[in-house]
């Protein structure tokens, strides 16, 4: 049966449109019915509660879990295991400064490289570029964050920490090493993989994600804010800076917290480039080891029970950051509304 | 379609006063890429008085009021030909350093736009972008510039907190100091009062008197009670077009044109 039809078999439409309103004008609100509304919304509310709470019961579970797996680790080393370098199987001494190190390290260099590099992606493609040019650029970047990171890992590996061992490498060590101060970090043979690699290739990774967070928080800046600004003959920079930028302020900290979070969870591709190695080094030329990717390398032929849960433990020290990063995130975003001026 | 006879060539101003022209327009026309919004308009405006530009939705006001400090140029395929003479001087020359002509025309929005800083910074925001003040000499145009808006009583406990705090009304007279707080020679409002109650509105209009002493001010205005009551001058556009342009009384008693007439007794718009 076609359309038509069932349009000639149905009365006109004009009497049906006045049926319908007089249909529900004759009824007025019962009882039962504002009952049964209510109801929905106790429902309702209910459902969305139990579901912010599990959350929670979530949360709570893991941290009792991590905990007690980790128990023989934390009874056996206690404090030491923070800072103690050594991670031997065959003897059961574990600690856990070098995975910790190359963390911290390699989280550090992805967002010391990612932020700027993001900040201006973001910018570009909200303030300055062509418009012709907004979606293209818009889609590349979002393409990016859907690569799989195991494809980085490889990437990493057999493409990048070739040319970087060969062209970078010899020209950071000769020129940057005899720098004072900073020397150490950039002493060592050229080894292509290490610290460095992995967080350059962390970077890569969360470029994507902290530029189309800023560029989506930059897009809700109200034109006419931004009007105003460049009506007081601020050029494009000074408007970023002093409206823009405090505007958005914690969409950009949430957009660079994504990153980081996922800069010091990543695993795969970590694993590929930083070397897995448990020596403790200060040089970022040299190989080192991070929290994830000890866990998804050991995980499988850790067969003594103290492996086992300083592993764990590990796992919980990745957690205790992630939160204190998340706590200083918050801190920081006080301080600056404190810069502000008061709400009131 | 209008059936209306318009003029196209020169409206005049036959009250102009003593007072000197500041701006002039001379055969400018505006495209928002094909559209052609504003059709050769030819417009003098008198120094040290306001200036009103009324006319029904879409008629191109507030587009000429955003050629006088190039704003449109933020968004491509504006365009603006002819000239508009500040003093002089060509604005609308590809030569024009924008900042410095923003800094000599300042402009107020439909929608109060206080930066995200304290109330101190909003007002010396702009002022830092030109000058170098010392502490003592910031303070001083601070305090002015919220006297001059009739803001100082108001906040003057409470510069340390966000603009945002303060009530729509406040926070458009912000805008207001904030603007005249760089000393421009020109102040743009477009609808500064679209946003706010009655009382805020009076507040602002009664401010846009006292200031006409020291700025030349140009306003977009839907409202044509507050046209009358605050402006010198009033321009009727229509459909990108300057119909009438003249002394306030006259075009509120006995404009020329049919138009403005029809337009002013509310037959239309």
């Amino acid at each position: 049966m076609t359309d038509t039809q069932v349009m000639r078999g149905s009365p006109p439409a004009a009497a049906l449109a006045k049926k319908i309103p007089r249909q529900n004008m004759s009824k007025s609100i019962s009882d039962a019915t504002l009952k049964r509304q209510h109801l929905g919304d106790k429902l309702f509310r209910g459902t969305t509660r139990m579901f912010a709470f599990l959350v929670f019961a979530l949360l709570v579970a893991i941290i009792i879990s991590l905990i007690q797996g980790a128990w023989p680790a934390l009874k056996a080393f206690g404090f030491k295991f923070f800072y103690a370098a050594e991670w031997n199987p065959v003897t059961d001494e574990f600690g856990a400064l070098v995975p910790i190190f190359g963390t911290l390290a390699t989280s550090a260099i992805a967002l010391l490289i990612g932020v700027p590099v993001s900040f201006g992606i973001a910018l570009f493609l909200t303030e300055l570029s062509p418009k012709w040019l907004r979606r293209p650029l818009g889609i590349a970047v979002e393409l990016l964050a859907g690569i799989p990171s195991i494809i980085y890992g490889m990437w990493g590996l057999f493409v990048f920490a070739p040319v970087f061992q060969e062209h970078v490498q010899p020209w950071l060590i000769d020129h940057l090493s005899p720098l004072p101060m900073l020397g150490f970090l950039f002493e060592g043979a050229p080894m292509g993989i290490g610290i460095l690699t992995a967080g350059i290739i962390l970077a890569i990774m969360v470029i994507p994600f902290i530029a189309s967070v800023m560029r989506d928080v930059f897009e809700i800046v109200p034109p006419l804010l931004k009007e105003s600004a460049y009506g007081l003959g601020a050029t494009t920079w000074e408007v970023v800076r002093h409206v823009v930028l405090p505007y958005t302020k914690i969409g950009v900290v949430g957009g660079i917290m994504l990153g980081l979070g996922r800069a010091l969870g990543e695993t795969m591709a970590i694993t590929f480039v930083i070397g897995n190695a448990h020596q403790f080094s200060t040089s970022l030329m040299m190989p080192g080891n991070s929290i994830s990717s000890a866990l998804a390398n050991e995980f499988n032929e850790a067969t003594s029970e103290l492996h086992i849960a300083s592993l764990i433990e590990l796992g919980l020290i990745l957690f205790i950051i992630t939160f204190i990063v998340l706590s200083l995130s918050k801190l920081l975003l006080m301080q600056l509304a404190k810069r502000e001026g008061k709400q009131t | 379609m209008t059936n209306y006879a318009l003029p196209t060539q020169h409206a005049t101003l036959e009250a102009q006063d003593a007072a000197s022209e500041k701006l002039a327009v001379r055969n400018l026309n505006f495209h928002y890429g094909k559209f052609h919004a504003l059709k050769n308009i030819n417009l003098s405006i008198p120094g040290n008085r306001v200036t009103a530009f009324i006319g029904p939705s879409g008629c191109g006001k507030s587009t000429l009021l955003r050629t006088f400090n190039r704003m449109y140029e933020l968004y491509p395929n504006q365009k603006a030909d002819g000239e508009i003479v500040l003093d002089g001087e060509n604005i609308l020359d590809a030569r024009q350093d924008l900042n410095r002509l923003r800094a000599k025309v300042g402009m107020v929005f439909q929608k109060p736009t206080p930066f995200p800083m304290s109330i101190f910074d909003n007002i010396a925001f702009g002022v830092r972008l030109y000058e170098r003040l010392s502490t003592h000499e910031m303070n001083d145009r601070v305090e002015w510039a919220l006297k001059k808006a009739a803001l100082w009583n108001e906040v003057k406990d409470k510069l340390k907190q966000s603009g945002n705090s303060l009530s729509g009304g406040q926070q458009q007279r912000l805008c207001i100091a904030r603007a005249i707080a760089v000393k421009p020679e020109v102040v743009l409002l477009d609808e500064p009062a679209s946003a706010l109650d009655p009382i805020s509105t009076a507040h602002i209009e009664e401010l846009i008197h006292e200031l006409k002493e020291d700025y030349t001010i140009v306003i977009v205005t839907h409202n044509m009670q507050q046209a009358a009551r605050v402006s010198d001058c009033t321009a009727y556009m229509y459909l990108g077009e300057l119909i009438e342009f003249g002394n306030t009384d006259t075009i509120f008693t006995t404009p020329k044109q049919k138009a403005t007439e029809d337009y002013i007794t509310g037959k239309f718009g």
